[in-house]
Order: structure tokens, then sequence, then C-alpha cells
């Protein structure tokens, strides 16, 4: 088999696909008038590019490509574009770009997405030189009207200013002249030396309007005329509606309307409390269809046996076969669960549907595919449809699909009035598109107490071919292969392979961490056995083999120093460890874990020290890294949804559990400082936390756990693994 | 910051009053202002705030009591809305996000919220806010087991529990823990 | 006859008479032998009537009056799967020697009982004999409906004959020998089911004999609520005295004072009967929560008076492992009161507070306070444990009720710890309920 290049998403991301998926990222000069842009009013405004407007009074109005779902982006890209503009920060408003690809397409995915951790590495070089390029606009503006040369201004705060004359001219009295410059071609960036904004821990812009009630997500979506309307999927995946009885429901004070669609009936009423009680008393009888017997102990027992077929290769150096023959030989095979995303704002779409329109209200991670499936399913033309985007209660990755957004519209053709689609959170959980299990083993010799041979198969679903398919090239998931050929040790005989196992009917998407999250659990738990197989310290051990990584050598030895690493411990208190290059960070992390003789878990303390580049943010890489972990952990601990008699048997808190704030430790996050390019921060923290937990666990009681979440029974004295 | 307004001025759901069977006249003071409202008695609050009265400030997580975002206070008290009949709040006076901040611990709290940079995506906030501030309202200088106890029925999804442990301790002692 | 032969035979004659008189202690008085009045034949009793509908439904046709005494003999709960069609069976009863699956008790013709004769219907009911001539096992409780008159048992035959056929056929039985042998069922009930139909009690008020008639052939109370003997029958000498059913506890309801229903006032009762609530004493829950859905709750309020009538009468049994008081409200901060079990309170924090409040007292809801209950105030924390596990769902006339089940992603661990923390604080005495405790009332659960 010939090994092809290395295929990942930082090759994605800076080279893009050979297939010419990825548009060549330009920058439009203007907005085009003859764009659908919604709610952009450019007229009267300096509008150099899609993502910045300034109006005759200063006000700088910056459109945001990427969503803001809590991880802090819309203040991160205002301070980029603010960074370079010059902008008076106080001044920055944002708002919510309009489904646009060619305006907002996030470079990585050629398309108005937001996911992968690619916000700001992807939009870090094109908005600073939209930034920048408005600048050099509006210091021409000002240079032309004083007669100066345009070297000799500067801007800063929102104001041009010529020292030698001391004249000066604010943004918003040059919007109108700046308009008709000439944009420069090869517009200079800042030295990140003279960065005023980028660096600091800036408030964030979306938060004072979240701590009085008055940020509107998607389910707060009011209109005149609306209604509630709540929706029963067919329980088993792929079913169909049967026999449909609503003569009890419409009785129902408040019930407007029983819905029977072919795969989910639902009930719209005045308010969500009669559309609730009115699905109750619809009798449904659904046809079950083929998958009425999917359980996920078939699903484990077909992807057991499937992951023991060869792969596609993604990346091989060295000469396996031959290194493997040689040293001693270990093997393991990790096993992750599906999971649902339960974001707080469950999945909800209002949406009104005329003959030739269709307009939504609605949070989602991908403008423009919901604009596009809405438009199918409306039977309307694309540009017909508007997409009101709002903030997001939580995405980690549900809202990446359009889903709920084409069952409200689906809804919403049956009336004549808007209609607010809302599922329960019994619903949200039990038709998300889940994480998919994943089973990855690795093989691997160790020889004078190294890694001389590292081989690693990954198998599960592959989420690519069915979100992004030009991207699922030569049989290989990019994103959950991610982290295994980006593995950060010197391993001379290095090979990684994907087999493509689909679990029947269970729908699969991107869960917050994606890819990275089964490999970075695989890879960090089998380096701890591997560290205890060569007689060594598990941070020493990969200390060891880290001669041509600093600055993941870097992280992991500050965070030995923070978190106490080597300093005793009471019985059955245990340290794990973490390292991990994904979305092109650096993060390590040490877990501190008591295991009480039941085998109950309590955490002690979480150490995390990140090396992101130049953070834009540093408050907010802090946060999200905070976020990260116990989103993680939660994951570790807690999280696995369960398929039998082709249904999910999760429904709400109570039986798909959370991490609460009296589980959750002290958690010391410390952000290096670096000059290198910005990685991406949303997911990394999810995947530091379940290997590093299991390894303290590991340290602490001997067990070996290869499966997620933990089996807190394996766990209590007495038990072996 | 812009975000997306409402496009409506009159943000109050009126139903029909001719589809409202047995509803009944139910009459609240919610946030020291008297509201009458026609809803079926045994409607939760939240429902009752978000569809009714067009307050979407308090949010639905759950709707069994295990997530906390449609926390309110009623008499000072924080309690989950999602499961509390509209029937058994007459008479009594319920506060919401909107107007928490004009009580004092509400205002700290929210303030010290900002302070501590505690929100991320906020869909939990409002929820987090109200029982932080019911708490200190009862425990003026709370420890660590007294947030445990008022605030673990609050779910962050986001996982902001560091921050806001930080936040109820700056709200209470006016400097960082 | 050979010596051995001899000796065996003898051995057999000692046994037999050893098994006659044992089954004669075994078995014990009648439910209704307490009373002790001159009992007549229903046909001759001429100073009410015990039997068949409330006066309201006099006039009504046989099926409605069928769908009443179905409803008042719970037929629904036993013979409906969660989610599957009314009285089409399957849902199963876990017992210590196997699962036993409810049949179909639609008219159809396969796999219900459509082809039942009126006859067939009887035996079934009150003798316990299928059809076919095979035996049920007492998880029907065909000794207590033995009591009820034939016209009834053919009313609710009426009602169930009009209902939709459905074509479901339960699972197969998983008893493990010899319970799976139906046929040693026959000496069973000969022994223990008196096949006779109710004889009112002349010496009693009628209100008394209609709410006896109720209690004893339709409701079924002791099935639950009696203790059972060595032969797996209700044993009347503690008649109503509390017993674990199901893995749940049914409580003492004769009329013991301490801890029977001795100190309930009559408005307790009925509040309890017919909402499945009384105000200082909790909330049906478990099997009684569903009795009180499906069947208390449509009973006519003169019917459920005659109950009362007619449990005031039952002589006290005291509950010795239960208090003689309730706890009163525990304190409102988390801080005082019980503060052992951290791992209790851990949970109760996180997932049982917002309801319950630290006090015991709901904010939300009187249904959902603890303080008062006997659930808490049970140091075996039986319903406790229970309900953790298994949740529960009211409809009540202020809309539906619920807890959510936790037992599937909380551990046994975490439940004993929570129900040893709840009955501390808001009971008289702490329960000491371990993980094994927990795994064995999850085993008992049934579906
Ligand atoms: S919505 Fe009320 S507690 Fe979750
Ligand atoms: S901030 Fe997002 S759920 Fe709490």
């Amino acid at each position: 088999m010939n090994a092809p290049d290395n295929v990942s998403r930082r090759a994605l991301l800076t080279g893009g696909l050979a297939t010419g998926l990825l548009l060549a990222f330009h920058l439009p000069l203007r907005a085009d008038p003859n764009e659908p842009v919604q709610k952009d009013v450019t007229d009267g405004k300096f509008a150099p590019n899609a993502f910045i407007r300034i109006d005759a009074t200063g006000r700088t109005v910056l459109m945001m490509p990427q969503v803001e779902m809590g991880q802090g982006v819309y203040t991160s890209i205002s301070m980029i574009l603010a960074e370079e503009l010059d902008a008076d920060w106080d001044k920055v408003e944002v708002q919510h770009a309009p489904p646009n690809d060619k305006f907002y397409a996030n470079p990585v995915f050629g398309l108005q997405a937001t996911g992968g951790s690619t916000s700001i590495r992807a939009w870090w070089m094109p908005l600073r030189k939209a930034g920048a390029t408005a600048r050099a606009m509006l210091i021409q503006a000002a240079a032309s009207q004083w007669g100066v040369d345009a070297a000799s201004c500067t801007a800063s705060k929102g104001e041009v200013a010529h020292a030698a004359s001391g004249r000066k001219l604010g943004y918003g009295e040059l919007a109108l002249a700046a308009q008709s410059q000439t944009p420069p071609k090869d517009v200079a960036i800042k030295d990140p030396k003279n960065f005023v904004l980028i660096g600091q821990p800036l408030k964030r812009l979306d938060t004072p309007d979240k701590v009085n009630g008055k940020a509107l997500y998607g389910i707060d979506a009011i209109l005149p005329d609306m209604k509630i309307a709540v929706i029963a999927n067919c329980p088993v995946f792929g079913g169909k509606v049967g026999k449909v009885d609503d003569s009890a429901a419409t009785k129902i004070a408040g019930v407007r309307k029983v819905v029977v669609l072919d795969d989910a009936v639902a009930v719209i009423g005045d308010h969500m409390w009669a559309a609730k009680k009115g699905l109750d008393a619809v009798k449904i009888e659904w046809n079950e269809g083929p998958n009425a017997k999917i359980s996920t102990k078939d699903i484990w027992q077909d992807l057991r046996a499937a992951s023991e077929k060869d792969g596609a290769v993604a990346k091989s150096t060295g000469d396996i076969a031959k290194a493997l023959a040689s040293g001693d030989k270990f093997e393991a095979a990790y096993e992750m669960p599906f999971l649902a995303h339960a974001s707080m704002e469950p999945v909800n779409a209002t949406v009104r549907v005329t003959k030739d329109s269709c307009e939504i209200w609605t949070g989602t991670q991908i403008m423009t595919r919901v604009q596009s499936e809405a438009a199918k399913a409306a039977g309307v033309a694309v540009d017909k449809v508007i997409v009101n985007q709002h903030l997001l209660g939580g995405g980690f990755g549900r809202k990446l699909e359009p889903d709920m957004v084409v069952a409200a519209v689906r809804i919403a053709k049956q009336v004549d009035y808007p209609v607010k689609v809302i599922w329960t959170r019994e619903e949200d959980i039990q038709h998300d598109v889940y994480r998919p299990v994943y089973r990855d083993q690795i093989t691997a010799s160790l020889v004078d107490g190294k890694v001389a041979a590292w081989k690693y198969k990954v198998a599960g679903s592959a989420v690519i071919a069915r979100w992004l398919p030009p991207a699922f090239q030569k049989g290989i998931d990019i994103d959950a292969i991610d982290a295994a050929v980006d593995a950060p040790y010197d391993f001379a005989n290095f090979h990684v392979e994907y087999v493509r196992v689909e679990p029947p009917a269970v729908p699969t998407g991107f869960w917050r961490g994606v890819g990275p999250n089964n490999n970075v659990f695989a890879i960090e738990c089998a380096m701890d056995e591997l560290a205890r197989k060569a007689g060594k310290d598990p941070v020493e051990f990969r200390r060891s083999m880290l001669t041509k990584n600093p600055r993941a050598l870097a992280v992991l030895n500050l965070v030995a120093e923070k978190s106490g690493w080597g300093q005793p411990l009471p019985p059955r208190v245990g340290r794990g460890v973490c390292l991990q290059p994904s979305f092109a960070s650096f993060l390590a992390t040490v877990v501190e874990a008591e295991i009480d003789d039941s085998g109950e878990i309590a955490l002690r303390r979480v150490t995390s020290v990140v090396d992101t580049g130049i953070a834009v943010n540093p408050d907010t890489v802090k946060a999200q890294i905070e976020g990260g972990l116990v989103f993680g952990l939660t994951a570790a601990l807690y999280g696995e949804i369960t398929i039998d008699n082709g249904r999910v048997q999760q429904s709400n808190f109570h039986d798909y559990r959370m991490m609460r704030i009296n589980e959750t430790p002290k958690i010391e996050v410390t952000v290096v400082k670096s000059g290198e390019s910005p990685g991406g921060i949303g997911e990394a923290g999810v995947n530091a936390g379940p290997p590093a937990l299991r390894n303290a666990i590991y340290a602490a009681t001997g067990v070996v756990l290869r499966r997620l979440p933990i089996d807190r029974k394996l766990l209590a004295v007495g038990k072996k693994a | 910051m812009i975000m997306v307004a409402r496009n409506l001025a009159d943000p109050i759901i009126v139903s029909d009053p001719a589809n409202q069977g047995m509803h009944m006249a139910t009459t609240l003071t919610i946030n020291g202002e008297t509201k009458s409202f026609d809803a079926p008695p045994d409607m939760p609050l939240l429902w009752v705030l978000r569809d009714i009265l067009g307050m979407t400030g308090t949010k639905f997580g759950c709707g069994i009591a295990q997530c906390g975002a449609c926390t309110v206070h009623v008499d000072g008290k924080a309690v989950r809305s999602c499961v509390l009949p509209v029937s058994a709040v007459a008479n009594r006076a319920v506060t919401t996000i909107e107007h928490v901040g004009s009580t004092p611990s509400g205002a700290k709290v929210q303030k010290a919220w900002l302070d501590a940079e505690v929100i991320q995506c906020g869909y939990c906030q409002s929820g987090q806010i109200m029982s932080a501030a019911a708490l200190l309202a009862a425990t003026p200088n709370p420890d660590d087991a007294d947030i445990d106890a008022a605030m673990a029925g609050n779910i962050c999804r986001c996982g902001t529990y560091v921050r806001i442990r930080e936040a109820i301790k700056l709200a209470a002692t006016g400097r960082q823990s | 006859m050979n010596r051995t032969m001899r000796i065996l035979a003898s051995l057999v004659a000692i046994g037999i008479v050893a098994v006659v008189s044992a089954i004669f202690i075994i078995r014990g008085p009648g439910p209704l032998d307490f009373a002790g009045g001159t009992k007549v034949a229903l046909a001759d009793y001429r100073a009410g009537k015990p039997a068949g509908v409330p006066a309201g439904l006099e006039k009504a046709s046989l099926v409605e009056r069928g769908e009443y005494l179905a409803k008042a003999a719970d037929c629904m709960v036993c013979h409906t799967k969660p989610g599957e069609k009314d009285y089409a069976g399957g849902l199963a009863f876990k017992l210590p020697f196997g699962t036993l699956y409810s049949t179909n008790i639609t008219p159809d013709k396969d796999t219900g009982i459509g082809n039942y004769s009126d006859q067939d219907f009887l035996n079934a009911v009150q003798r316990g004999k299928r059809h076919d001539g095979a035996r049920l096992y007492p998880a029907m409780p065909y000794t207590s409906y033995t009591y009820m008159s034939d016209e009834d048992v053919l009313a609710v035959k009426a009602y169930l004959f009009s209902l939709p056929a459905v074509r479901a056929t339960a699972p197969d039985n998983t008893l493990s020998f010899p319970f799976n042998q139906r046929w040693a069922m026959i000496f069973w009930s000969a022994v223990f089911n008196p096949d006779t139909r109710f004889a009112p009690d002349t010496s009693k008020s009628p209100d008394w004999n209609r709410g006896a008639y109720l209690a004893e052939a339709l409701a079924h109370c002791g099935e639950c609520h009696t203790p059972r003997n060595l032969g797996f029958a209700l044993d009347n000498r503690k008649k109503f005295g509390g017993a674990i059913t199901a893995g749940w506890r049914a409580f003492n309801i004769s009329s013991d004072k301490a801890t029977g229903l001795g100190s309930w006032s009559d408005a307790d009762l009925i509040s309890y009967l017919s909402l499945g609530h009384a105000p200082g004493h909790g909330s049906a829950s478990g099997p009684m929560g569903e009795a009180v859905d499906h069947s208390f709750s449509q009973f006519a309020p003169e019917d459920i008076r005659s109950i009362v009538a007619y449990l005031r009468s039952v002589p006290p049994v005291s509950s010795p492992d239960l208090p003689a008081t309730t706890a009163p409200v525990a304190p409102a901060s988390h801080k005082d009161g019980v503060t052992a079990d951290a791992r209790g309170k851990k949970v109760f924090a996180s997932a049982c507070a917002s309801c319950h409040g630290w006090s015991g007292e709901s904010p939300v809801s009187p249904m959902a306070t603890l303080t008062g209950t006997w659930a808490v105030n049970d140091p075996a924390a039986t319903n406790v444990a229970q309900i953790v596990i298994s949740g529960t769902k009211r409809h009540t006339p202020d809309g539906a009720l619920s807890m959510p089940a936790f037992g599937n992603a909380y551990t046994d661990d975490e439940i004993a710890a929570v129900a040893n923390y709840v009955t501390a604080r808001f009971g008289t005495k702490g329960s000491k309920l371990t993980a094994k405790d927990v795994a064995e009332l999850r085993e008992q659960t049934a579906e």
C-alpha cells in the first residue's frame, strides 16, 4: 500500500484540498449590491469590505462571519478587525453576518460554518488584512483632504492624525470620503509588537446583555401571530408515522393544529404548554421499520469485528512491520461511546413560509446550509430564504446540522403564520446527530525504554463523508485521524490507518473536540501504559520523546511544575497527564483525582498549560480551556448514549448526566506567551480531560481502563478491570 | 452590541379568546407589576413568562427541574419555574432575570459576573444568576459548601463553574478569592 | 409390600397429615373473618347493594357498568405494557423465581380472550383457570376477584369485548423449576383460593359492606398490603399490616394509631385515595400511584367513602419498625440538621433539592413535600430508594406530576447514599442502605 501524504485538518487549513473544494479566499472589496445581503445596509457608510461598516457618526459595525455560541469569537474577531483598523474599541458594535458563502465562507470549509476550532486560525490573516485595508483607505481620505502624504498620517482609536500639523479627523468624518478611495493592493499589516488590543484580556462584547435576560437566542424569537410547536420524531431511527388519532389533542384549549409528517408529528399551540399537552394527547402508531431491533450491543459487536480489518493508510513513515517485530510489544484497544451534544438551549427554529418565501429565526453554526436546505424543504428559491441568525445557547457541533430547521420548515408550510418549533430536552437527546462510537487500536513496541514503533488504527463512522463529501478522499476521514497523524512524539516508525465503519441508522456528526477526542484519548492512555511497561514516570517517558517538538515539551514541563508532579500523594489519589498538539494549540494537562473504596471519583485539581500561539484574548483562551475541560470530564464520567430496540435510552439530564458545580475541582490554566500564529482553542480542553483523568485513576488504582465513560464499578476496592 | 433585534413592537402573544376553553384569568405580581392574563392553572410559570408575557430572559433547559435554567424568585427564593404551576404563585411576588438587577444581591451578582467574565454562551446564566442572587440574599458570606448547596441544581454545559464560584465570592466580598 | 415400601408408605401418610395440618395453619383466616358477623348470600341481602356499580350508573349500559368495574378492579395496569396498547398484556412481573408476563385480554381471537365463553371468563377471574384448562399464577389476584359477583365479572367481560381486538402475544414466562409447572397451581388453588362469592355481613352497615366488596373483591388491597405466608398466600392474621410487593413497601393500612391509618382523618383518607395525596402524609407513587391514577381516582365519591368506612374497621396491626410519629420539617439551611453522608448530600444537592427543598417542604408542589411521609420515616428506606431508581409519573387534577427515574445514571452507591441522607434528614431515623441493597431493589422492580 502506498503511504499517502499526511492529511490532517492542519493540512486542510494551510494547503487546502486538491479538489478545488476550498474557495481561494478573496476579500470582497465592496459589499456587492447585487448580493442578497440582508440587514446589512451599506448606503451612506464606509463599507470597504464585507466586515466593516462605519457611518458618519463614527459608529463602527463589524459583521461576524463566525457565530457566537459561547466561545467568545465575536469579541476575538472584533479585536482582530479593530486592531488593524485602529478602531475605537468602545465604539465597536457587532452584527451577525447574513448567510453568504461568497463573503463569509469559513476558508477552511468553503462554507459559512463555525466549528473545528477553526475560526481564529482561518480568519486571522483575512481579517487583519480587511482591517488594515480599511485603515489605509481612511488614512488616504484624510491625507488627500489635508493635502499631505498618507505616510505622514497615523491612525489610532478611530481617528486619523497628522502629527506635523496637529490635525485630526474621526473615522465618522472620513467615512464618506474613504468610500471612494482605491483600496491598496498589498496592504501592510501590523507587527505584532505594535498590537494594542490583541493579547489584552478585553471584556467580552456579548456578556452585558447576558446578565439581564436581554440577549436573544433562537428560542427567544417572537413574531406577531406566532404559534409554538412541539415535535415528536419517530422514536426508532428511520421509522415512519403510521396511524394518528388526534381527537383528544384537538380538544385541548390552546391547541391549534396537529401536523402529521411522514416521520414526525407536531402539535402547534398558542404556547409551549398547550403544544406539549397536545402532543402528549396525540395517539401515534409508528411504523418502526427495519431499525426497530438495532442496539448498541450489536453495534459494538460489529465495530469490534470490523476494526480488525486493514484500513486505509493515512500516514506511514519508517518500516512499521519490521519495527513492530522487535522490542517489547504492546497492544491495546480504546473504545468510545455515542454521545449527545445536549447544549443548554434545546434545538429549535422559528419559521414563516409563504408561497414564495421562507424566513428563519434560529441560532445555527452553518448559515448557508440552513438556507439552502430550507429552500429545498420550502420549495422556494435559495435567495428567497432569509436567515436571521441569533446567539446560540451552546452549539458543540449539533448546530452544524440543518435538520431542526428543515423540520420546522415542513411544519410551518402547513400553516399561514410563523411557527416556533421547540424540541423538548427529550427530543433533543433522543434525536441528536451523535458523536460516533470509535474503536482505536494501538500496537507499539518499546526498545530501550522508548517507543520504537507505533501503529495506530482508528475505526468508526466517517462524519466527513456525509458532512463535507469532497473532503472524504481515499477512504480516509481526515477528522477521525486528525490528531492520530499529528502525534507529538518521536516515533521513528509510525503508521496510521483508518477503517470506516458506519453504525446502522444512527446519525453521526461532529461533537465538541471532534476527531481528536478519540485520538488524544487513545494516544495518551497508551503512552501511560507504555511508560509503566518501560518502568518510567509518565512525564519523563513523554519528555524523552519530544526532542523535535519544543512547544509540546515546554507546556509539558511547565504543567509538571505547576501541578506539583512527582510530589507525594495519599493512597488512592493519583495524578494523570495528557499532552496534545490538537487544533494547532499545544496543551498539557494534569488531573489529580481521588478514588474512594466504592469506586467513586472525586476530582481534586486540574492544571493546564496552553501554548496557542498569539492568544488574541488570553482570558477567552483560559475560559475556553476551563469550559472544555468540564465538557470533556463530564463525558469521561457520565457520557454515553445507548440504544435498544432502535431507540435511544437516555432522555434528559436525570439519565444523561452532567458534571455540576459540586463536582468541579479547582482548575488552573496558564496561557504561555507566544509569537506563533494563533491556534484553535474552543475544543482543546475537551480532549484533555478524559485521558488525564483516566491516567490519574490508573496511577491511583492501577486499574487499566480502556473504555469511556469510566465504569466506577471497576474501581471499587477488590475489583479488577 | 447589536444583536438581532426583536422585530415587533409588542412582544406579547395574544391568544385568541375564542379558543381559550377552560383557561382562567390569572393575576400575578411579576417584577413588582401586576399582570393579568389567561392561562390554564396547570401551566408552568416558565411558559407563562416566555410565551404569554413575552419575557424570554428565563430559559427552558429540561422541563424537569434538573438544570436550573428556568430559575426565578418566588418571595425571594430560587424556584424552578418549569415545574411550578402558575396557579401556585397567585398572590406571591415573582422576580425574574429582567428585574433581579434592582435587588441589592442581584445587582452585586450581575456586576461580579461581568467582572469575573463568567459567561460563555450565556444560556444557563439567567438561572445561575437567579440562584446566586437568592443565595447571597439569604447567606451574605457563603462558603464553598453553601455555594454547592445552592448552585448544584444549575447545570452549565459550557462549564463555567469555576468562575461562578469565584464570582459569587467576589459579589459577597467585593474582592477576588 | 416389602419393608422398605411399608416404611415409605407410612412416611407418606405422616407427611400428608403434616402437610394438611400445616396448610391449615399456614392458610389462616379469610380476609373478612375479622368482622365476625353473620354472613348472608348476596342475593339475600336487602339492606343495600354491596356489589355492582354506584347509583349514578345503575341505568348505564352493561359496557359502561363493566368499564367502571374494570377500573375498580384495576385490570388495565397489569394487562398493559407501558407504551403499548391498553389491555394487550406483556407487562413483566419480576419474581424471585423468574419473570411472568401478563396476558392479552383484548377480544383478539388468537392472542387475546376473543374465544372465551362467559363460563371461561368466570373460571379465569374467579378460579384462576384458563380457557385451555391451564392454571393461572396468583400474580393474577383471582383469590380476591373470586369474591366478585358473577354479574359483575360478566359486566367486565362485556366491557373488555367492546374494546378493539389487539394482536399481541406476551413473551414466554421465564420461571425456573418447579415454578414453571403450572399444574402445581391446582394444589395451590385448592388450598388458597376459597372460590366463594362475597357474602354481606348483616351486623355491619350497608356502607361497610359496599366498602368491603370494593376493597376485597375489586381493589384487592390485601394483595399488596397484607403480608404473605409460607405458601405465598395472604396471611390475614396480619391483615393490612403492610408488606413488600414488587420491591416497594405497601404500608400498614390497618387501623393502628401509630403506624397504620388510625390517626388519619377521613378527609386525609379520601384525599389520598382520590388524589393520591394527603397533606402532611405524602403522595402515592409506585404501584399505589398507579392504583390511584387508574383506579381509585375514577371511583364515585360514595364508593371512596365506603372504602374508608371499611378500612376503619380493620383491626390494628402494628409495624414495629416504623416510628410512632413522623419527623418534623428539617431546617431550611443545608448546614443545619443532618450533616452525615457527604455523598448523599452531594447527590441531593444536585438532583433533588430543586424540587424537594432542603427543608423537605417542596417549593414547587405539596405533592413533592417529603416531610411527614412514611417513605422518609421508614428506616428501611425501601420506597425512597425505589422512587429514586424508577421515578414516578402521576396524573392529578392539577396536571401531570412526575419525578424522573435516576436509576439508569446513578450508581447503587449513590442511590444508597442519597436514600440514607434523605431518611436521616427528613425522617426519624436514617436508613443504612448499602449498594448491595439497592442492587436487590432494582432486581425486584417490576417493569
Ligand atoms: S428548565 Fe427548569 S430546571 Fe431545567
Ligand atoms: S454559559 Fe453556556 S450553558 Fe452556561
